[in-house]
């Protein structure tokens, strides 16, 4: 097991790779490249990226990307997928209108 | 690795990052322990408002110190965007009785020396047109504002871990060790620190690891809910609240609008250790917020969460030496109101761990001025 718990170690010089552009998380339109970027910035936990670059924050609350999200960190992590627990879910499942989610009947 | 520094911070939150920042700033060797992941608790969860008006007249000077001198630059500083917006701030009153305590809070913030004053319904609506006709009037600070919490924390974080601070996450601290009278052990559950200063910020947890050395700090866990919608055209700037605090919030630079409050009977309804969302809560926000702003009512809200104040006894916190446990600093219980206040505080605390002379008076906050009522 890899230690992604002492959070100083050298994660050496970001390299850029062609596939940088790549779109990850498709309702914020977050990159490949920005994802590895934030890896060297230090974050390495799924709900720090989360925070730091709003990878699945949009409509699909990352229904669909975290565990794209999640092989791109571990790859830069050098570390197995296994490692990184996914962001929790919020409620609600869906998007939900305000009123509707405001009405008491 | 080398297991000890200059100073270990226990908490790996908004306070305990700026701390962090501070003293690698000031070439002091940093430490910070956190159980979770940076910014786990309140530091993520919050409102984001950076505000002065309606504090308690003791943290105003530290309110208005960071809206001054620290927010303005602190994105540059930090080489990170932390969306600090200052656009103002409107508390809300639709009844005779709102206005009443609209009148109350921003007199005694405006005799401490802040720039607040009290505007009618019409003129709350021409700064932000948005608002029902119910609104009868607010309290209006210009100077005040809001900026994103957990980029905010990271960019502390970030910052710290590139000055040198060593940061570690997912070790749960048990307990500190006094040596020769001195704060000096950190235990974990899996290993061993030291130092020579040690900083517990860790919000309500603080309690538990404080009573470690005998101290107990008045506090109770209090939960609040946040949610968010979906992005939306862009409304309006000013960080709102209501003279009841039934809810508050602002539209993020994102375009979402990011709303907390409670529903008035978590406290006798929540019996878990987790900050988890229950079904009343959310929908109770949402028929504040349409009261006040009928448009929003179609808007969807794509995430809800729930968090835990560290509310103590007088709702303002601690930050303060303890004068029985010499190397021990106190920073906690900000009482649901320490993230517009955090870029200070990181400099007060990282000045009390250090012994220098602290840039603001720390008296109204220390550890031991709780009392029974007779």
């Amino acid at each position: 097991m890899k230690n992604l718990q002492d959070r100083s170690v050298d994660m050496g010089e970001f390299v850029a790779m062609p596939d940088d552009d790549l779109i990850i998380c498709r309702c914020e339109e977050i990159t490949k490249g920005e994802i590895r970027r934030a890896v060297h910035d230090g974050m390495t936990s799924l709900i720090e990226i989360k925070r730091y670059l709003r990878s699945g924050m949009g409509l699909c609350q990352g229904q669909t990307c975290a565990k794209l999200v999640r092989a791109v960190v571990a790859a830069e992590c050098k570390a197995s997928p296994a490692q990184f627990e996914l962001a929790q879910p919020r409620s609600p499942a869906r998007p939900i209108e305000m009123r509707t989610f405001a009405n008491e009947e | 690795m080398n297991n000890s520094a200059d100073v270990i911070i226990i908490g790996g939150g908004v306070i305990g990052c700026s701390t962090a920042y501070n003293l690698a700033k000031q070439g002091v060797s940093c430490l910070v322990l956190e159980k979770y992941e940076i910014g786990h608790g309140g530091s993520s969860r919050n409102g984001g408002g950076v505000r002065q008006s309606a504090r308690d007249v003791r943290e105003l000077p530290l309110a208005m110190y960071g809206v001054k001198n620290l927010w303005p630059t602190l994105s540059e500083e930090l080489g990170a965007d932390v969306e600090y917006c200052q656009k103002g701030n409107l508390r809300l009153g639709k009844t005779e009785k709102h206005m009443e305590i609209l009148r109350g809070l921003s007199g005694n913030s405006a005799k401490a020396g802040l720039d607040v004053w009290m505007v009618s319904g019409e003129e709350a609506r021409e700064i932000c047109p948005y608002m029902s006709d119910e609104v009868i009037g607010a309290s209006y600070c210009p100077t005040d504002g809001h900026a994103n919490p957990m980029m905010t924390t990271l960019a502390f974080f970030r910052r710290a871990r590139q000055l040198g601070v060593r940061f570690i996450t997912g070790e749960s601290v048990l307990s500190i060790e006094k040596i020769r009278g001195k704060a000096r052990r950190v235990i974990t559950d899996q290993s061993v620190y030291e130092a020579e200063t040690i900083v517990i910020a860790t919000g309500y947890e603080s309690r538990g690891i404080a009573s470690s050395v005998g101290i107990d700090i008045p506090m109770k866990k209090v939960l609040l809910e946040a949610l968010v919608t979906e992005e939306q055209p862009r409304m309006f700037d000013q960080m709102l609240g209501t003279a009841e605090a039934d809810f508050y919030g602002h539209q993020s630079k994102h375009g979402s609008f990011v709303f907390g409050g409670s529903s008035g009977i978590e406290d006798y309804t929540i019996d878990t250790e987790n900050s988890v969302t229950t079904p009343i809560t959310a929908p109770c926000i949402c028929r504040g917020i349409i009261k006040y702003f009928p448009i929003l009512q179609n808007a969807k809200i794509v995430r809800t969460w729930a968090g835990w104040i560290d509310e103590t006894a007088d709702k303002v916190p601690v930050i303060s030496r303890v004068s029985e446990v010499p190397g021990l600093v106190i920073a906690a219980g900000f009482t649901g109101h320490g993230f517009g206040i955090s870029p200070i505080v990181g400099l007060l605390v990282s000045e009390l761990a250090i012994g220098k002379e602290t840039t603001l008076d720390l008296s109204e906050f220390t550890y031991d001025r709780f009392k029974a009522k007779m």
